[in-house]
């Protein structure tokens, strides 16, 4: 437990020390040996914090006065996907970025991004998730420019001007939650919220629609996502899968989870505007990944309709819990937080194969591509497994956690949220079907007939997420699911034991 | 009523950011936003006439607790205007690069991504 901070201080000072590297070993392995150690690290850590449960107090400074870390229940399962995730996208980029120059520069923005999103997933204090939130968001900006050509530069413009409004909406609504409890740490603001009861007036209801606002622009929900189809492709491929594989998820979706969970409190108007924003994003996602060419491009689009899933699964699941039905609420957050792990495995994966390709055969777009499973064999296997799970085919992961979010939603009475999350399941199903018909299959071009599959250490980082697009649907079997899925319900449901957890009442 | 005031403050950087067509017009929306929440960020924590919130010997903490204005938001300001000046400095960095590349500032000319 005493170790959680090095969760936060080992990536940020990767984030210093590896592009001084460059200075002085500009040839050397030496800065991804140094990265794979602090990734391996972080990712050890991630997992034995399953087991620690409370909170680590910054320089012994007691909660409602200094800042703490907290890790329970949902932190914990956060910390593994995040952490994971890097580790094998270190593990690519070691080859990948190895004709870029500036490997140093690259790590060390990508470790600042990484230490960012460890301190939004760890910390208690609602300023403090602001500073992290900041510190993930400008070096992602950064990495999305980073290849510097035109459109590289545009598209991180327009992330950095939108996800500037988005960072100003949510220290807009930090302020007014201080102003209205005197409080910035996030245990006693539950508490102080909780014993005014009900609601808690109008000033709250402002301060949740400052946050949806916010965070629904760093989530990419449907009304806020012109951004991320241009940043998502614009990034080198190992950072794409990682903004599109945990930091929407981390920035957005955690965020709104924890303020509005454990926080301020779910109210029937925010519930209902998280279902209804999923939905809608769900299915314009869907929807605008059709008719892309781009593969890059489609695998953004879809992104911003899964993550529509995993918002309306959090809206169903606050809906319900305000009618008192408990048990059908925790499904729902459970397939929610189920469907977020998987998503964020397969996304990696398929972004990741997408650099694989565009490296192999130096283009995009999908139709000059077509019968790469003969020349990449590895590549177009796992990113059959990857298509297949996301689109939700029986025994992949992705399918479990549709299904666990559809059976919920149809118990709980919500019949036409339903039908909208099975119509979307085809709808991606579609289009995915699309990317392997004219990518992978029939015959090979002759422009083509030269490409080889990708490197080892590549298709390694490859192999272990497609494993997982298999292996993920255990989380659900019983055994596993008190290890990982249960806790985090439960954080989600019980409201305030999170507060009783920090302050020890 | 001063809050209003930072409200509107708030809305007159968000509505230049989102309409303006030039790079740096939309920069200085940004700044304008950003400056308005620090100004929120001020209120929320002054207090008329009040005394800095130095305490010395001759008050006693009730004393000092009702007449001195709130520390906090001052020390949540001044780290906002830190990470405020990156992602500016960040921005006008970019926006230089697309000059550059395009030689214009107008983004109806540059526009080349679709959404």
């Amino acid at each position: 437990m005493s170790l959680v901070f090095l969760l936060v201080a080992l990536p940020l000072g990767g984030g210093f020390f590896l592009p001084l590297l460059d200075k002085f070993w500009e040839e050397s392995r030496a800065k991804e040996l140094l990265a794979w150690a602090i990734t391996l690290t972080t990712t050890v850590l991630a997992f034995l914090s399953l087991g620690w449960r409370g909170i680590y107090q910054m320089s012994g400074w007691p909660p409602p006065i200094g800042i703490n870390l907290v890790v329970d229940g949902l932190s914990a399962a956060m910390l593994i996907v995040v952490n994971a995730i890097a580790l094998l996208v270190v593990i690519y980029s070691s080859k990948y970025m190895e004709d870029w120059t500036p490997t140093g520069k690259f790590y060390g923005l990508f470790f600042l991004m990484l230490a960012g999103m460890n301190g939004v997933i760890l910390t208690g204090d609602m300023f403090n998730l602001f500073v992290f939130l900041e510190i993930a968001s400008i070096a992602s900006y950064a990495l999305v420019g980073f290849r510097r050509g035109g459109e590289e530069l545009e598209a991180a413009f327009k992330y950095l001007v939108l996800g500037s409004i988005g960072s100003s909406f949510v220290i807009f609504g930090v302020g007014l939650l201080y102003a209205a409890t005197g409080n910035l740490n996030m245990a006693r603001i539950s508490l102080v919220l909780a014993e005014r009861g009900g609601g808690g007036g109008a000033l709250i209801g402002i301060t949740s629609a400052f946050f949806l606002v916010g965070f629904g622009l760093k989530a990419a929900l449907v009304p806020f996502h012109a951004w991320l189809p241009d940043a998502h492709s614009s990034a080198p491929a190992p950072i794409s899968a990682m903004l599109s594989g945990v930091l929407i998820k981390v920035l957005g979706v955690y965020c709104l989870m924890r303020v509005f969970f454990n926080v301020i409190g779910i109210g029937e108007v925010q519930a209902n505007l998280l279902i209804w924003g999923g939905a809608i994003s769900m299915v314009l996602g869907a929807l605008l990944a059709v008719g892309q060419e781009d593969f890059k491009r489609l695998l953004a689009y879809s992104s911003i309709s899964q993550v529509g899933y995993i918002v309306m699964a959090l809206g169903i699941g606050g809906s319900l819990l305000l009618r008192g039905e408990e048990a059908i609420a925790g499904l729902a957050l459970l397939g929610g937080f189920f469907h977020l792990i998987n998503h964020a495995a397969n996304k990696a994966l398929l972004f990741l194969n997408s650099g694989a390709i565009e490296e192999a055969t130096g283009t995009r777009d999908l139709s000059k591509m077509g019968g790469l499973f003969h020349r990449m064999p590895l590549t177009g296997m796992t990113t059959l497994f990857g298509v297949l799970s996301i689109a939700g085919i029986p025994p992949f992961a992705g399918f479990w956690s549709k299904l666990i979010i559809i059976v919920a939603a149809l118990w709980g009475g919500f019949y036409p949220e339903a039908a909208i999350l099975i119509a979307v399941s085809v709808l991606t199903l579609a289009y995915y079907m699309r990317v392997e018909r004219e990518a992978f299959f029939g015959p090979v071009p002759d422009r083509l007939k030269s490409v080889r599959e990708a490197p080892a250490m590549m298709n390694l980082a490859t192999v272990v997420l497609a494993l997982g697009a298999i292996g993920l649907g255990a989380l659900y079997l019983p055994g596993l699911r008190e290890l990982v899925l249960q806790p985090v319900s439960q954080v989600l449901l019980e409201g305030l034991r999170y507060a009783r957890m920090v302050l020890g009442g | 009523m001063l809050y209003t005031l930072a409200f509107v403050l708030f809305l007159i950087g968000l509505y230049a950011t989102i309409t303006k067509r030039n790079l740096i017009k939309i920069i200085i929306g940004v700044i304008i936003m950003e400056q308005a929440v620090n100004l929120f960020l001020l209120l929320v924590g002054y207090r008329m006439g009040g005394l800095a919130p130095i305490m010395d010997e001759t008050m006693t903490l009730e004393e000092f607790v009702s007449r001195a204005v709130d520390p906090l938001p001052q020390a949540l300001v001044i780290t906002s205007i830190v990470i405020s000046l990156g992602s500016i400095a960040l921005m006008v960095a970019i926006a230089i690069r697309i000059y550059e590349k395009y030689g214009t500032y107008d983004i109806a000319e540059i526009r080349r991504l679709r959404g």
